[in-house]
């Protein structure tokens, strides 16, 4: 396992991955302060959507608690002309594409299935399906291919596709099926597992045998396992395997090892299914309290800095607060709405029908 | 004391706790269902009475999970599938369709496949997307395939029991928002209602409104706001999705001449519009108006916040009955 910063924040240096963060200038001073930032602002952004929920704001919430460097790192490590195609629990990936926290919690809160226009943000729509974002990855990268878009040298037009799929949905068909196509094709592709050790109660032993990153190996596609609680490791790791496959060098397999440190959903006991101290125990291993520390061993980081994130943390929190509390609800018509891009007489029929026994009750009230 | 009073999901945990004790070749298969005793807890305590042969949490894989219990099934086991939600079934749709379906029928009845795929399914828990799904239809259309709705905990007991005997695959639509739902169960006595038959829940005479899995209790209701109104309504609930039982629903048409279906599941290619040209062709000198459907629309299931518009409820079976009425 690749690892640059240990838990204590000591820094081991790693020669591929230094060069790759020495030439994106992804670990100076103030973009390893930045990180922090993030990871404390969504840490935030997820707790306050965990007491949306027990508010009964929220019909349901994924915590991504702990896996904070997996998702900064991997989100700055893209490009901006990269596409990168999520999960559900990819809150840090959203963040770090710049999609405000509130239109995840859209989602969650029922009022709308997908929040972003994934064209403008060059991020797939949240997948829940488990593995069927997979593919569609894949493809993309096979449009760019198409596009001319792989393999001309400029690093700033190249374009890569960031597939992300958990230790679970590892098992699916259609991941094993997108590393097919993706090597037969060699498209510009990096599969991106966070192995958060559990899928709902179910161990990653239970999905693989050997460490989940010699699985693309029988595929020909290279692979690595990096420290996912390492937001450097991670840095490294995806941008190195995104510039790779920018350049046509085709797909690369990432593993990284992080911890769900929740609950899988609001609606699950982790209690039941694991003991309270390998939590405690992955605690010691924090993503956010590790990059503080390499910080303050640089002696980059000081206690206003600190106080400041986490003011702007707490404001953040606030802010989601109260922007869902104001939420209404959807009005029921948009039921119709989209089901095709074109005029279809079966939808605007029942559209129409639902108007008008809608308009009954309204006669009612009216009448009263 | 052989009556106990059961919510829905107990029943069926207690229905698998019975078949599992009875034959040593019923396993239990699907994601979460050891430890962790499913997500609806259906499997609870099974894994700690039956261990890891017998109740398999398996890698989290659909089409395995389905095409693995066909292989143990050629070995005599009888698997009891569980998948997570309605709209995870996907996946194994492959394996579901084109062999458990048909192994009976490609093997000239050499090989006999007792699978049970049980599928909590149907909406209005307020669910993200894909957990609301009423995909009966899309199993209803495939032969080889019988599929089971039980609405009250009697039912869920007896037809997961018989589900599990039957020697043909059988899909268990499990009523997820009525899983709390409790009911007396008699666990000794079998019931004399075959589970393929459909029953007639409440008795009645000015129209027939049939209903199956957690539509039942919405049929139920709605017969009793009508009764207010002097409306006398027959509620039968179908049980069986395949087979379906004509002859009960034909039955209770020919009585009352009315007919209205309420559904979760689109109307649109829904088993409601199967079971309609069925009464017509038999009952067609006996309708005094044409059977009408109340379900959901040619949409995606909605996100949750609007689906109390999409899902049938009491005024849209109020309005079916009073435009059935008006003819
Ligand atoms: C095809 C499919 N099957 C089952 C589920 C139900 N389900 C949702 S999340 C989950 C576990 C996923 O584990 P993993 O892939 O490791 O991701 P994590 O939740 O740990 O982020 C399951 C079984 C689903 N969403 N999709
Ligand atoms: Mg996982």
């Amino acid at each position: 396992m690749i690892q640059l910063l240990s838990a204590d924040g000591t820094r081991t240096p790693h020669e591929e991955f230094d060069e790759v963060l020495e030439a994106g200038g992804l670990a100076t001073p103030e973009r390893l302060r930045g990180y922090y930032r993030d990871m404390v602002m969504i840490r935030a952004a997820d707790l306050e959507a965990t007491s949306l929920q027990r508010q009964g704001q929220l019909g349901l919430w994924a915590s991504a608690l702990g896996q904070e460097a997996a998702q900064i790192g991997a989100g700055h490590a893209a490009r901006t002309q990269d596409y990168l195609v999520p999960t559900y629990r990819e809150h840090g990936i959203a963040w770090a594409r710049g999609i405000e926290p509130w239109r995840l919690l859209e989602m969650f809160r029922g009022i709308s299935h997908g929040g972003w226009d994934p064209h403008e943000l060059r991020t797939h729509p949240y997948m829940i399906v488990l593995g069927a974002q997979a593919p569609h990855a894949v493809g993309y990268g096979m449009g760019l291919q198409r596009d001319g878009a792989v393999g001309t040298g400029d690093l700033e037009r190249d374009t890569a596709v960031l597939a992300l799929f958990g230790d679970g949905a590892s098992s699916e068909g259609e991941v094993a099926e997108s590393f097919t196509f993706a090597a037969s094709f060699e498209a510009p592709v990096v599969f991106y597992s966070q192995n958060n050790q559990w899928a709902i109660s179910v161990p990653t032993s239970v999905q693989t045998r050997v460490p989940l990153a010699q699985r693309s190996r029988g595929w020909g596609i290279p692979s690595v396992r990096v420290d996912g609680n390492d937001v450097l490791a991670v840095l490294g790791a995806v941008r190195s395997g995104l510039d790779s496959a920018r350049a046509g060098e085709g797909p690369r397999f990432i593993e990284s090892l992080t911890y769900r440190m929740a609950a899988h959903t609001t609606s699950d006991d982790a209690s039941r299914y694991r003991p309270g101290s390998e939590e405690e125990e992955w605690a010691e291993k924090d993503p956010i309290l590790r990059l503080r520390r390499h910080l303050a061993g640089l002696d980059e980081i000081d206690e206003a800095y600190v106080a400041t994130c986490e003011e702007e943390a707490h404001d953040l929190a606030m802010q989601l607060h109260h922007h869902i509390h104001g939420m209404k609800d959807p009005d029921p018509m948009i039921v119709f709405d989209n089901v095709y891009s074109e005029p279809h007489p079966i939808v605007d029929a029942e559209r129409e029908a639902y108007v008008q026994y809608l308009s009954q009750f309204e006669d009612e009230e009216a009448g009263r | 004391m052989s009556i106990v009073q059961l919510p829905i999901a107990k029943a069926i945990t207690a229905g698998l706790r019975d078949a599992m004790r009875a034959d040593e070749h019923v396993l239990i298969m699907g994601e979460d269902v050891g430890v962790l005793g499913g997500v609806f807890r259906v499997t609870d305590g099974l894994h700690a009475e039956f261990g890891s042969q017998r109740v398999v949490d398996t890698p989290l894989a659909e089409a395995g999970i389905v095409g693995t219990a066909v292989g143990l099934a050629f070995r005599g086991y009888r698997p009891v599938v569980e998948i997570q939600f309605d709209g995870f079934v996907f996946p194994a749709y492959n394996q579901i369709t084109t062999q458990v379906a048909k192994m009976h029928y490609r093997t000239g009845g050499r090989v006999r496949m007792p699978l049970v795929i049980r599928i909590p399914h149907g909406g209005g828990i307020g669910a993200v997307e894909h957990h609301s799904e009423s995909p009966e239809a899309l199993f209803a259309h495939t032969a080889g395939l019988r599929i089971l709705a039980p609405s009250t905990a009697h039912d869920a007991y007896w037809m997961t029991r018989q589900a599990i005997e039957t020697d043909d695959p059988v899909i268990m639509l499990e009523p997820k928002r009525r899983y709390w739902m409790k009911g007396d169960v008699d666990t000794d006595h079998r019931p004399e209602l075959s589970p393929w038959q459909a029953a007639v829940v409440r008795p009645g005479t000015d129209l027939t409104l049939l209903a199956w899995g957690p539509s039942v209790p919405l049929a139920l209701e709605a017969a009793a706001s009508a009764a207010q109104e002097d409306v006398s309504v027959e509620v039968i609930d179908a049980r069986s999705l395949s087979p379906i039982d004509v002859p009960t629903i034909a039955d209770s048409v020919r009585r009352t001449g009315r007919l209205l279906i309420v559904h979760e599941a689109p109307v649109l290619g829904g088993l409601g519009g199967e079971i309609a040209a069925r009464i017509t062709e038999e009952c067609f000198y006996h309708l005094e108006a044409p059977v009408l459907r109340v379900g959901g629309f040619h949409t995606p299931y909605p996100p949750a916040r609007t689906e109390h518009a999409y899902l049938p409820d009491l005024d849209r079976v109020m309005d079916g009955v009073d435009r059935l009425l008006a003819h």
